[in-house]
């Protein structure tokens, strides 16, 4: 299908519904286009050439049996197949209710992909964590397994009230070919706190670009950590906004890629308010000739005084034909702070692998343990035990499938 | 205590108030007519009697330059440029000086009141100059004795006339005219700019200089400069900036183009003191400069040392291809802003060959209401194993109302490549300002110190006669004089 | 020399001065003990004059000159020189050109000729050479990379080429072995005359021993407890501060 012929569906399915919104919102992704590399914070992903040999179209509903995606430990747990809410798999706590769609329409000319979410969303959840309680994990589950080229647009609303916290674990599997195109919208109250730990493990034919809006209130958390290893292309772009002082975020992200895999890790961190501290550390393991992106910008307002910034993104390449691009990004109109940002490119280091060797430990084994050792770092928020055997799991299958 | 006031006032006399170089010179020029057409480029090349290929370059080069747009992704803000509202050419109505003896004593008086004596017995022990007074080469010191050594020091112009297969041969071999808009407009209208050649094996013996000054009103200032370094030939190259204090702003487009072969250094630096516009921003430079050096050779080295202290508007990126195996690239820089100024300025390094390595360093100066960035671009191709690039950025901020920002590109396409960067910024901190002026310094002379110290990492790069011009700029005092 | 009557100040609306009298006659040299939190660093720093201090109440005359309301460098012009706990660090600031610019602006302000580089280094190095200092300490940048020690050390070096009227020693003996304290301490005593006072701040008898002291004061909860001669700080050696705020 011709992206005229996709544009003009989208443009149906927008209107459809009874919200004008959900129009506009066609309108502003049909005046925008899908991005490409002439728009600067696409500068590495050119998803409209990605999507070239796709034949995108809107979901039908069918409801595959994905049941092998679900992590058997997860309670409460929010399922979602093919893009919809699937009520009989979920166990849902009473904070949590599917979401009105029509009330989600919002779109944004800067984010094109946001505009197109909110013209064809047909499905998502609203998590409210009413302040002062501690609401515990959730697992929030995204099953797909279609052949049929659709675009997923789901759209989650996540509230957590003054004082509230709340661990949110998030896995997404798949299998087939389709495009993932998921909005979340996250509001931290005063003093809220929000783990939010996110393992993308799509189906290797998919496609996937997450866009994560965060806003904190004044002496919020929030705790991110993110690993992507599936998708064909993934983009994960979070735009953090820290609307009240002293408050706090740690965006961590991990990629692990191979074969063509291209993997983009997009970060807008906005210090808006003073005596904010932002820390950020973000991995890449490339391998075979896949192409990591890490694009970080971290912005301060002129009134954000006393801002703490820190970012560092780490690319490990393990084969020839990988390549990695970072552009880390410092916009900074306050003078009272203190920001900076660190970048390291490289193979393995040979005199580690020897020296590892040399005790006996088999090359594969060295090279395993010195790139899990690479990751740790970015690991450090996840301090939930059954997140991170989720994660420690992904990893392993990565080894498993012998990119190394 | 109003610390930060006091600091702004001490920027404000390094930048603002210190412009002593915003004199006129009454000059009889002559001026070709406003605006840029095919005609014009046609009178430029003919006033300098210029060889038919070179129109047909100009040519194809203005042809190129229409169907091209101003870039835009630069972190500058200006006022359209009316291209058919500026002169393209102006030069001295005196014929072109034979020897130093015919030079116009006005403007030799001129380059003495700049401290730039053209005068051979009064110049600077080891310094051969080329004054280029509004973008006309004006005077060459020295070039007999560096012609006893084989190297040519002088005008473009006159290479054109004597050494047409030179320049012919490396003219636009590294900056293309169709790379960037200003570089097309450039190749279109050059008028003057400086042309070294240094022969094989040649250490050039003194530092060689160019003084551009820019002095005539509602003119485009488009100097090309073209250095060559022959096999193991190595040069030290300087440059300096002035032009009057004027109302509207003025365009300089200049292109500089770079030659290592094998083995061969080319130190480039720059102390760049355009007018930068008065305390609410009007007037000033727009200084839109396409630097490029090209290391070509094994075992050949390119260092960029600049000081940024003028101009409305910096866009410049002066940039090394690494294409000889094990050649290396440098770009020491420190950009300081203050009132309206706006500097977009770094540098790209683009690995082409195995093991060749580059250095950045940059640190930015912000203070009133500019807004000073550092962009810079480290590419490493697939062919370069064992490259290593490493990168420190450091911007100071001087006052909340003005604007650091750090924009790198970095792009690996190879597993063996290192490639390392650091950024900060911060303000100067109190507990420096008190412990200096616990020990009896004032605020200004603390400030001073401390910015000195931030860019001791640039300002050591800088050979001496420029260090202290440099230094000068930014308040210090005996920086470097001691130990 | 030193004047302080009733000198009350205090941090982000904590009072940690409550009241400090002490008087230190020319040539003297004085000691201030106290527990941590006391208040003594607070003095030294209100006396150089450093931001973020409060003076509520009280006079400081300094040779009979309102100290208090003057700037951090005219108190230096005036012989006033603070040898910090923590000295800071500036990078790519070279030692030599530090100190000499801090010379020359002291020596401006009292009407001196400024040194030329020549006259300087050869004062300094013959400094560094009295203090046993490694020749090397003015080239590198003021206080980077320079061991706790040596950071000490330099405080010292710059006292003796700035030659105060009245140094502010604080806490200077913290972290350094047998061999640095004795330098330091000889650095002190080199400069001691009748026109040369200092106040030693410090937690511990031992520095005492190479700095005799002509009076020793105990501050508690930002108040001089106690004041005595060499002897009472052998008895806070043995006994400690239990019980002295209380009298």
């Amino acid at each position: 299908m011709s992206e005229t012929a996709f544009l003009d569906r989208v443009d149906f399915a927008a209107r459809t519904g009874e919200d004008p919104n959900r129009g506009r919102a066609a309108e502003v992704f049909r005046a925008h286009g899908w991005p490409t590399r002439a728009d600067e914070a696409w500068h590495y992903t050119d998803l409209r050439a990605s999507l070239r040999s796709f034949d995108l179209t809107l979901p039908t509903h069918d409801a595959p049996d994905i049941g092998g995606m679900i992590p058997r430990t997860a309670t409460p747990k929010v399922i979602f197949v093919n893009g919809r809410f699937d009520e009989s798999l979920s166990a849902l706590p009473h904070f949590v209710r599917r979401f009105d769609h029509r009330a989600a329409a919002r779109a944004d000319r800067a984010l094109p992909l946001v505009s197109l979410n909110a013209a064809v969303a047909n499905d998502g959840i609203q998590i409210d964590v009413s302040g002062g309680t501690d609401a515990g994990t959730l697992f929030l589950i995204s099953g797909t397994d279609t052949p049929s080229q659709d675009m997923l647009a789901p759209f989650h609303r996540i509230a957590v009230g003054a004082g509230g916290s709340l661990t949110l674990i998030e896995v997404i599997r798949g299998a087939g070919r389709y495009m993932h195109n998921v909005v979340v919208e996250i509001a931290l109250a005063e003093g809220a706190v929000l783990r939010h730990y996110r393992l993308q493990d799509e189906s290797i034919d998919a496609v996937n670009v997450t866009t994560a809006l965060v806003d904190l209130r004044e002496g919020a958390r929030y705790e991110a950590f993110t690993l992507n290893c599936g998708a064909k292309l993934s983009r994960y772009e979070a735009h953090v906004t820290l609307s009240g002082p002293n408050a706090d975020v740690h965006l961590n992200a991990a990629q692990l890629l191979a074969g063509t895999q291209h993997g983009d890790i997009t970060t807008v961190v906005a210090h808006r308010a003073p005596h904010c501290a932002s820390r950020q550390t973000v991995k890449s393991v490339l391998a075979g000739s896949a192409r990591g992106v890490f694009q970080g910008r971290i912005e301060v307002a002129q009134q954000a005084q006393k801002t703490d910034g820190y970012q560092m993104n780490q690319a490990l390449l393990l084969s020839p034909d990988a390549e990695i691009d970072t552009k880390p990004e410092l916009e900074i109109f306050a003078d009272d702070v203190k920001c900076s940002h660190g970048a390291t490119i490289g193979a393995i280091d040979p005199e580690q692998m020897f020296y590892l060797r040399s005790r006996g430990i088999p090359e594969a084994d060295a090279r395993a343990m010195l790139i899990r050792a690479f990751l740790d770092e970015a690991l450090e928020p996840v301090t939930d035990e059954e997140a991170r055997s989720i994660f420690e799991a992904a990893i392993d299958v990565w080894w498993q499938k012998g990119v190394l | 205590m109003p610390a930060v006031t006091e600091t702004i006032e001490t920027i404000d006399r390094l930048t603002d108030g210190g412009y002593k170089y915003g004199f006129e010179t009454n000059i009889e020029m002559e001026f070709a007519p406003k605006g840029l057409s095919e005609d014009i480029v046609r009178l430029i090349s003919a006033k300098k009697d210029e060889p038919e290929w070179l129109l047909e370059w100009r040519l194809k080069s203005y042809r190129a330059w229409l169907t091209m747009q101003e870039p835009n992704w630069a972190r500058v803000r200006h006022p359209r440029i009316d291209y058919q509202d500026l002169y393209y050419y102006a030069a001295p109505k005196r014929e072109a000086p034979k020897s130093l003896a015919d030079v116009d004593p006005e403007l030799i008086s001129m380059y003495d009141k700049l401290g730039i004596p053209l005068n051979e017995r009064a110049a600077l022990a080891g310094v051969a100059v080329d004054a280029v007074f509004d973008s006309v080469s004006v005077a060459t010191t020295f070039r007999e004795s560096l012609a006893k050594v084989g190297v040519i020091f002088g005008s473009i112009s006159e290479a054109v006339r004597e050494h047409p297969e030179l320049v012919r041969k490396y003219l636009g071999s590294v900056v293309s005219p169709g790379d960037n808009y200003f570089s097309a407009l450039n190749s279109a209208v050059f008028s003057d700019g400086s042309f070294v050649y240094i022969p094989r094996g040649v250490r050039c013996p003194m530092e060689l200089s160019t003084y551009f000054r820019i002095n005539a009103r509602n003119t485009g200032q488009f100097e090309r400069t073209l250095i060559i370094a022959e096999e193991g030939a190595s040069v030290s190259y300087l440059e300096g900036c002035t032009a009057p204090m004027r109302d509207e702003n003025q365009l300089h487009a200049a292109v500089v183009e770079l030659v290592a072969l094998d083995e061969a250094s080319i130190k480039y630096s720059t102390v760049q003191n355009w007018y930068p516009g008065d305390a609410q921003g009007r007037g000033g430079i727009y200084n839109f400069v396409t630097k490029r050096g090209a290391c070509r050779g094994r075992k050949s080295k390119i260092s960029w040392t600049q000081v940024e202290t003028g101009s409305a508007i910096t866009w410049k990126y002066p940039s090394c291809i690494l294409q000889g195996e094990g050649s290396s690239g440098e770009f020491y820089s420190v950009a300081l802003t203050n009132n309206y100024q706006q500097a977009d300025t770094g540098t790209k390094m683009i690995h082409l060959a195995p093991n060749t390595t580059s250095t950045i360093i940059s640190k930015g100066i912000s203070a009133g209401h500019s807004n000073n960035t550092y962009r810079g671009l480290v590419r490493i191709m697939p062919k370069a194993h064992g490259a290593r690039n490493f990168t420190q950025c450091d911007s100071l901020l001087i006052g909340d109302q003005c604007g650091a920002h750090t924009v790198p590109y970095i792009e690996s396409r190879n597993q063996s490549a290192k490639v390392e960067h650091e950024a900060t910024t911060s303000k100067i901190a109190d507990d420096q300002l008190f412990y200096c002026r616990s020990r009896g310094l004032s605020e200004e002379d603390a400030v001073g110190l401390l910015v000195n110290g931030f860019c001791r990492d640039v300002l050591k790069e800088l050979p001496m006669e420029f260090a202290v011009e440099a230094q000068k700029l930014l308040a210090v005092s005996l920086e470097g004089s001691v130990g | 020399m030193l004047e302080i009557k009733g000198l009350t100040a205090k941090i982000d609306d904590k009072e940690i001065l409550r009241g400090i009298d002490l008087t230190v006659p020319d040539g003297e040299v004085h000691a201030i003990m106290g527990p941590n939190g006391a208040g003594k660093s607070t003095l030294s720093y209100v006396l150089s004059g450093r931001e973020g201090y409060e003076v509520t109440g009280g006079s400081v005359l300094f040779n009979g000159r309102d100290l208090l309301a003057i700037e951090p460098e005219e108190r230096a012009a005036a012989g006033v020189f603070l040898a910090f706990q923590y000295p800071v660090e500036l990078p790519g600031v070279g030692n030599a050109n530090f100190i000499r610019t801090a010379l020359n602006a002291v020596r401006r302000a009292r009407g001196e000729p400024e040194l030329d580089a020549v006259a300087f280094l050869k004062e300094a190095r013959s400094a560094i050479k009295a203090l046993k200092m490694p020749d090397d300490m003015l080239k590198r940048n003021v206080n980077v990379g320079f061991s706790g020690g040596e950071k000490k050390r330099n405080e010292i070096l710059q006292m003796a080429l700035l030659k105060p009227a009245l140094a502010l020693l604080d806490e200077t003996d913290s972290g350094l072995d047998i061999d640095a304290l004795k330098i330091v301490a000889d650095g002190v005593n080199a400069l001691r005359g009748p026109r040369f006072s200092a106040l030693v701040i410090t937690h511990y008898q031992r520095l005492l021993d190479h700095i005799v002291p002509d009076r020793v004061h105990v501050l508690a909860s930002g108040r001089i407890v106690r004041s005595g001669g060499p002897e009472l700080a052998l008895e806070l050696e043995a006994n400690g501060y239990a019980g002295l705020e209380a009298a």
